[in-house]
């Protein structure tokens, strides 16, 4: 295996670059206006239930320090939530609370940690501390995700979630992130997570990639992270659909995830989706984009959308 | 793809900011390398006599226009005399007056130049003469003269010359022997053919140069014929018949006036002298700042005070710095805590060295991690623990400074000139980075850093351009249209290279 790859290769393969992605289709395509709508959970979310989107639902918001200090009467008789931060990016500042007891709370890894270091968390989410630029922000309590038994045995803590790229209102790539050991429980890729491209016609899974490696089994559950069958594939599109359509943003990355008993539900949108959709996906992503582009007008209905990103070709590969 | 107004823009910009450089360095005179020198010439002219104890009015002729030179310095040195400059037109005379002067008396003029491109002219607009009744036999002799050069010439400049070639090359000619005859010095030849110009009504008067010779005394000035061809003053060598004025010749003083008058019923003298001396360019060029008549001589950072001028050396290099960062992130792909951090730190590294740069930041961001770690615990308020962790730099760079003092090292003492905040802040990012991201993502990030730092400092420190980019600043359009160019490029960074390295294609399942 060579060091680097070679350009032409890469571009032969359709993998579209950070820089490409930047100029080419964030800046093209999603008006900055626009933004705010999905960097503020506290904007997205009303908007996305006034839409009839799915999404956790919001237990409590808090907006001010001293408010930190009333968070037992905030949580009320919660047992599980989740806190984050509303202007978060990457997973970052997110604290999942699985159990508690009295004043002591049960992280999924099984440690637990005081009201009082819960408290300092949210005092950091306020003071901006994950938010981008380190502005002041608010601090979001909401419904934990239980999720789909589908992934307990191959996915270590944490939520699997389902990134879907919708371009231009139609989904051009999805994968699943499964949280790891190293991942310590985050869904993101840098860290270490595991990603696993997603056919978008029969919403099974093509291998996974750990580390920019392809690697058949889950790293610390053994389990093979290949043909998997995701549930209600077809509810999942038409979510990223619909997110699309009420954000009106035309590159979006839509985080999905799987409830026991919800089920698909979205759990928050992103204006600069990364390229890490190609990594899980061994494959390139613009001429995907590149065959949505050239079509001049797309039709309106989600469900001929959904059909239309079905027959999306992707890269030339030859099925072994 | 790409917005049709960024190759437009990059175009110009860097179109323009090469052409006035150009313009400057060529045109100006603008030393392009630091080191480049250029000879000035001192002349000096000491006027002396003996006083008879009466008033005395001391008057010199000075340099006035200088095509082809560059005034830098000038100086009138003289004990207790009022002191005027009369300027008429191209004629330039410093004029002193003392009431009452004693025993030998000195004063000094003294004027350093430097050859230079100026295009200057002299300004003089001459009446036409009208043809003088000229006595016999020359009567005869010159209008002889004027017949044959007419026949061979088309208008001011090929008259002059053409008269000259025939005065000069034909002294065995009877008309030309007996005009040559009158005129016993250079001068009065001189003056002769002015004489005979008058004949065919063109204006024309004597130039005066100075010869400038490696540390010569006693010099004399030697006079050129000027002729005016309706535009401008043309020079000749009433001798050779050589157009111009050659560059090793000064020009002092126009007209028929004496160099040099005293009053005072004592004897006088004047003595010109020259020396050479070689001086920087860059030193020249800031010295001349202000007499270039040029816009961009005006607008130069040279014109600046001293220490305004020392600020922008350091300023104007920044952008070189962000250019660097905007580089490596575009192309290479190599991240960073902050965008501009790297530059601010390269600039820390200019007091103190790349190595021992790298040393004390890496000493003090390490040591401020560990104190920063133990902060977490604390659980405070994210403003107080970034001054704490502020406190923390500044305790630890005055630790540092003693202890290296203590032990001798002198160089860390510099470590005062690192921008404390950027440090507490890169501490406190890397710090989240490394709980969020993991200690691999923080350690990346923080050699990122260093790296864009060391090799912005590199170039930053680089002295010839630190001379290129003050006394060229308007390099800075080319730096604008490199970014510009820059931000539009939309192929893989050298990282996506490596990150994609393990696709393939036509054989995946």
């Amino acid at each position: 295996m060579s060091l680097l790859a070679s350009p032409r290769r890469l571009t032969r393969m359709g993998v579209l670059g950070m820089n490409q992605r930047n100029a080419d289709f964030i800046m093209r395509y999603n008006p900055r206006r626009l933004y705010p709508l999905v960097d503020n959970k506290l904007l997205t979310k009303p908007l996305a239930i006034d839409h009839g989107i799915a999404v956790p639902a919001l237990y409590a918001v808090v907006r001010e320090q001293h408010e930190g200090k009333e968070l037992v009467r905030l949580l009320g008789d919660h047992e599980d939530f989740v806190i984050k931060p509303a202007h978060g990016s990457g997973g970052n500042g997110i604290l999942v609370v699985s159990g508690r007891f009295g004043n002591s709370f049960r992280k999924p890894s099984g440690d637990l940690i005081t009201l009082e270091a819960m408290q300092h968390h949210v005092s950091n989410v306020l003071s901006g501390m994950y938010s981008l630029g380190g502005l002041p922000d608010q601090a979001i309590i909401e419904y934990r995700v239980r999720f789909d038994p589908l992934f307990e045995h191959i996915s270590y803590q944490g939520v699997p979630d389902i990134r879907v790229i919708v371009f231009r209102g139609v989904p051009v790539a999805a994968m699943v992130r499964l949280p790891t050991r190293a991942s310590d429980g985050k869904a993101n890729l840098h860290q270490g997570a595991m990603g696993i491209g997603i056919d978008l016609a029969t919403g099974t899974s093509r291998g996974g990639v750990c580390r920019g490696r392809v690697e058949a089994l889950h790293p610390d559950t053994g389990a093979s992270t290949a043909d998997i069958r995701i549930p209600h594939w077809e509810r999942i599109l038409h979510l990223a659909m619909q997110c699309a359509d009420t954000v009106g943003l035309g590159y979006l990355g839509a985080d999905i995830v799987m409830d026991r008993d919800l089920g698909p539900l979205m759990l928050e949108l992103n204006a600069r989706p990364g390229l890490t959709v190609q990594v899980a996906n061994q494959r390139g992503l613009l001429l995907n984009l590149r065959q949505i582009e050239q079509i001049h007008k797309l039709p309106s209905s989600i469900e001929a959308r959904m059909a239309l990103a079905q027959t999306l070709r992707g890269p030339p590969t030859t099925q072994v | 793809m790409r917005h049709p107004a960024v190759p437009v823009w990059v175009v110009v910009l860097v179109l323009a900011g090469l052409a006035i450089s150009a313009y400057k360095a060529v045109i100006l005179g603008m030393p392009v390398r630091p080191d480049q020198e250029t000879e000035v010439w001192s002349i000096q002219a000491r006027i002396g006599f003996q006083a008879d104890g009466g008033p005395a009015i001391v008057d010199l002729a000075v340099p006035s226009v200088l095509p082809g030179f560059l005034k830098l310095e000038e100086h009138f040195i003289a004990n207790r005399y009022g002191m005027a400059i009369e300027e008429d037109g191209d004629r330039r005379k410093v004029e002193w007056v003392k009431r009452r002067t004693q025993g030998s008396e000195t004063l000094y003029y003294r004027i350093s130049v430097t050859r230079s491109e100026q295009p200057a002219a002299w300004r003089d607009r001459p009446r036409f003469p009208s043809p003088p009744d000229y006595e016999e036999p020359y009567a005869t002799a010159i209008r002889v003269i004027i017949n044959d050069v007419r026949q061979e010439s088309a208008d001011v400049f090929t008259y002059t010359r053409e008269l000259l070639r025939q005065l000069n090359a034909r002294r065995d000619e009877p008309n030309v022997a007996l005009l040559r005859e009158a005129a016993d010095s250079p001068a009065q030849w001189t003056r002769q053919i002015i004489e005979i110009l008058k004949g065919v009504r063109i204006p024309a008067r004597i130039l005066w140069v100075l010869p400038l010779k490696e540390a010569a005394s006693d010099i004399r000035l030697l006079p050129l014929l000027q002729v005016h061809n309706g535009e401008s003053w043309l020079a000749f060598d009433p001798e050779t018949g050589e157009p111009g004025v050659p560059d090793h010749l000064l020009p002092w003083q126009v007209g028929d006036d004496p160099l040099y008058s005293i009053s005072s019923g004592g004897r006088g003298d004047v003595k010109l002298s020259v020396t050479r001396s070689d001086r920087k360019l860059i030193e020249v060029a800031r010295d001349s700042a202000q007499r270039l008549d040029s816009v961009f001589a005006d607008f130069s950072p040279l014109a600046l005070p001293v220490d305004s001028q020392n600020v922008y050396r350091v300023l104007l290099m920044v952008p070189l710095g962000a250019l660097i960062v905007v580089l490596m992130r575009t192309f290479v792909g190599i991240s960073s805590f902050g965008t501009f951090m790297p530059v601010l730190i390269a600039l820390a590294f200019r007091e103190t060295q790349l190595l021992w740069g790298i040393a004390l930041f890496t000493l003090i961001v390490s040591l401020g991690l560990m104190l920063r770690f133990y902060l977490e615990r604390l659980m405070l308020l994210l403003v107080p623990r970034l001054t704490a962790i502020l406190i923390i730099v500044v305790g630890l760079m005055l630790l540092i400074s003693l202890v290296t003092n203590k032990l001798g090292v002198e160089r860390t003492l510099s470590v005062a000139l690192f921008p404390m905040v950027i440090l507490a802040m890169t501490i406190e990012r890397m710090s989240i980075t490394w709980e969020e991201n993991g200690a691999r993502e923080a350690i990346l990030h923080g050699l990122g850093s260093l790296l864009i730092a060391a090799l912005s400092y590199l170039v930053m420190s680089q002295p010839d351009l630190v001379h290129l980019m003050f006394v060229f600043p308007e390099l800075l359009l080319v730096v604008l249209g490199v970014s510009l160019l820059t931000g539009r490029y939309t192929g893989y960074r050298l990282s996506e290279l490596r990150r994609f390295r393990n696709f393939r294609d036509g054989d995946q399942a």
